[in-house]
């Protein structure tokens, strides 16, 4: 019984992996035909994007608050407080602003697109839209999935940009370090490559999150139980493959 | 069709052509038949109700009709093709000339009244929009739901969300119209006026319609062909006056609504007695 239960429990999760990685196949075929509804996508970019803009924007300024309050403390120690900029800037372009944005995108629009295309499924909307001889993959999954994937790297520049601003705020107003100093480290020690790394996770983790949001959703068990389960499944998928993929990422750009 | 009723019928009936042909469908979920062996036809231009007691199976049959589902054994043909033979565009190209109406109406949450009615144009025609505008008023009118236009479906009652769908069912003016149980939760002045509408398109349009209910007196004042379902086969068919005149016991409970007869009221359940005592024992 011991052994059989992990041999099931792999089994199950490959067959899992197998059904996410047809359904991406499906869901990628459609992307094309949704792309001649743009108003579609555009809809969904606002409902992932605009309205996790907040969330967004508050996390980043208390993370880059923190950041500045423990770097400060850190280099300090070194007599190097001039490099909190860099250090700041390093930390949220490259590791924080993708991870947490990540993380917050899973659970605010993650959980919102799984419960509402898995409602939609409970109340046969998709049903509807199959008998109207029309494609929900195309109509409803595809325009989420493309929305989640454009959203969130727009939100991680936020993150990054209210973050500095939130580090800057405790650096050099609280802390007291020189304002010259802080931007110009920035500037001269922070590349394109660091920015391009951030920029990669974020797209990265988009697609992820994205792609485990629509597809929990599409086959969601249409009761009230079975949508609830499906958005738990959403976040705790979405953050551990967040994670996951952050270390892979990271690996790959050091 | 107008002889006495028919002990499970296994010939499609003569007269009109065949629109949907059923024959020798078995069909299990969870390895429970839901039908063994079910054979049953559909006549153009003809409103052919579908009735049975509850979990016999009348939506199933409604998925097998639409290829919404496959049989495991046996044929559904529609318009002379069979259903296990279309390919996903083929099933949708069928779609077109369907309409169907949901037993919740499954209307589009995101959309309000006059942009649901406009769905399936928008997505299969280019017509400019005021054609379009005009024929989506058009169709809110009939199903007097004109004033409604800008309502979002969540402020529907549930009798006008299943006029806007019946709207929207009847929008691309299809020549085959399939209603999932129409006359449920309704008041009677919107069941009247469903009855009606039922009547009024298959009379002035020629539609040929499928009704799946188990509102008899409804279904007895439209229906020209009715079916009767039980344990997964066709028990009885003929018009719904066959149907009330028959002697058989199986109709009789079911068109008398009586607890007592071949088909059980009770869930197969061990003995209520014993069960009883089986509560009081520590």
């Amino acid at each position: 019984m011991s052994a059989a239960l992990p041999e099931g429990f792999i089994i199950q999760r490959l067959r899992k992996l197998g059904a996410v990685s047809v359904f991406a196949w499906h869901l990628l075929a459609q992307c094309g035909p949704a792309l001649a509804r743009p108003r579609l996508i555009v809809n969904q970019i606002y409902n992932a994007g605009a309205r996790s803009l907040v969330i967004i924007m508050l996390s980043g300024l208390f993370v880059g608050m923190v950041l500045a309050l423990q770097g400060f403390d850190l280099l300090q120690r070194f007599g190097s407080e001039e490099a909190l900029g860099t250090a700041a800037a390093l930390a949220l372009l490259k590791e924080l602003a993708p991870v947490i944005t990540a993380l917050l995108f899973a659970g605010r629009a993650g959980t919102s697109l799984t419960s509402e295309i898995g409602l939609m499924r409970a109340t046969d909307q998709l049903t509807a839209m199959k008998m109207m001889a029309v494609d929900p993959l195309r109509y409803v999954a595809a325009p989420r999935f493309l929305g989640g994937v454009v959203a969130m790297p727009l939100l991680g520049a936020v993150f990054s940009i209210i973050g500095l601003f939130g580090a800057q705020l405790v650096g050099v107003k609280l802390m007291g370090v020189d304002r010259g100093a802080f931007w110009s480290q920035m500037q001269s020690n922070v590349g394109l490559k660091d920015v391009v790394e951030g920029v990669v996770k974020s797209s990265v983790f988009g697609l992820a999150c994205s792609l485990i949001a629509v597809y929990e959703g599409y086959h969601a068990e249409p009761t009230a139980a079975g949508v609830g389960l499906a958005t738990t499944r959403t976040v705790v998928a979405s953050s551990v493959l967040i994670l996951l993929l952050d270390y892979v990422l990271t690996a790959c750009f050091i | 069709m107008t002889g006495s009723v028919k002990a499970a019928t296994t010939s499609a009936p003569s007269g009109a052509e065949v629109v949907i042909d059923v024959r020798g469908v078995s069909y299990a979920i969870d390895g429970h038949p839901v039908f063994d062996g079910l054979d049953l036809s559909v006549r153009r231009g003809r409103i052919t109700g579908i009735m049975g007691p509850s979990g016999t199976g009348k939506t199933t049959l409604l998925r097998l009709m639409t290829a919404q589902i496959a049989p495991d054994r046996g044929q559904v043909q529609v318009w002379g093709r069979d259903l296990a033979a279309l390919n996903a565009a083929q099933v949708f190209a069928m779609r077109k000339r369907m309409g169907m109406l949901f037993q919740n109406g499954a209307l589009l949450t995101d959309l309000d009244v006059f942009e649901n009615v406009a769905f399936p144009l928008r997505e299969h025609t280019d017509l400019p929009e005021p054609l379009l505008r005009t024929l989506v008023l058009t169709k809110l009118q009939a199903v007097g739901l004109r004033g409604a236009a800008d309502l979002a479906p969540a402020e529907l009652s549930g009798g006008m969300a299943r006029r806007v769908a019946l709207a929207r069912a009847i929008v691309m003016d299809p020549e085959l119209l399939i209603y999932d149980e129409p006359f449920v939760g309704l008041d009677p002045i919107s069941r009247g006026m469903i009855v009606r509408l039922i009547r009024q398109m298959n009379e002035a349009l020629g539609i040929t319609s499928v009704v799946v209910s188990h509102d008899v007196p409804e279904l007895s004042m439209i229906a020209h062909d009715s079916y009767l379902l039980s344990g997964g086969r066709v028990v009885a068919t003929g018009t719904p006056q066959d149907l009330r005149d028959s002697s058989l016991a199986v109709v009789r409970q079911f068109m008398e609504g009586s607890a007592e007869g071949p088909v059980p009221f009770h869930y197969p359940a061990p003995d209520y007695y014993q069960a009883l005592l089986a509560v009081e024992d520590p």
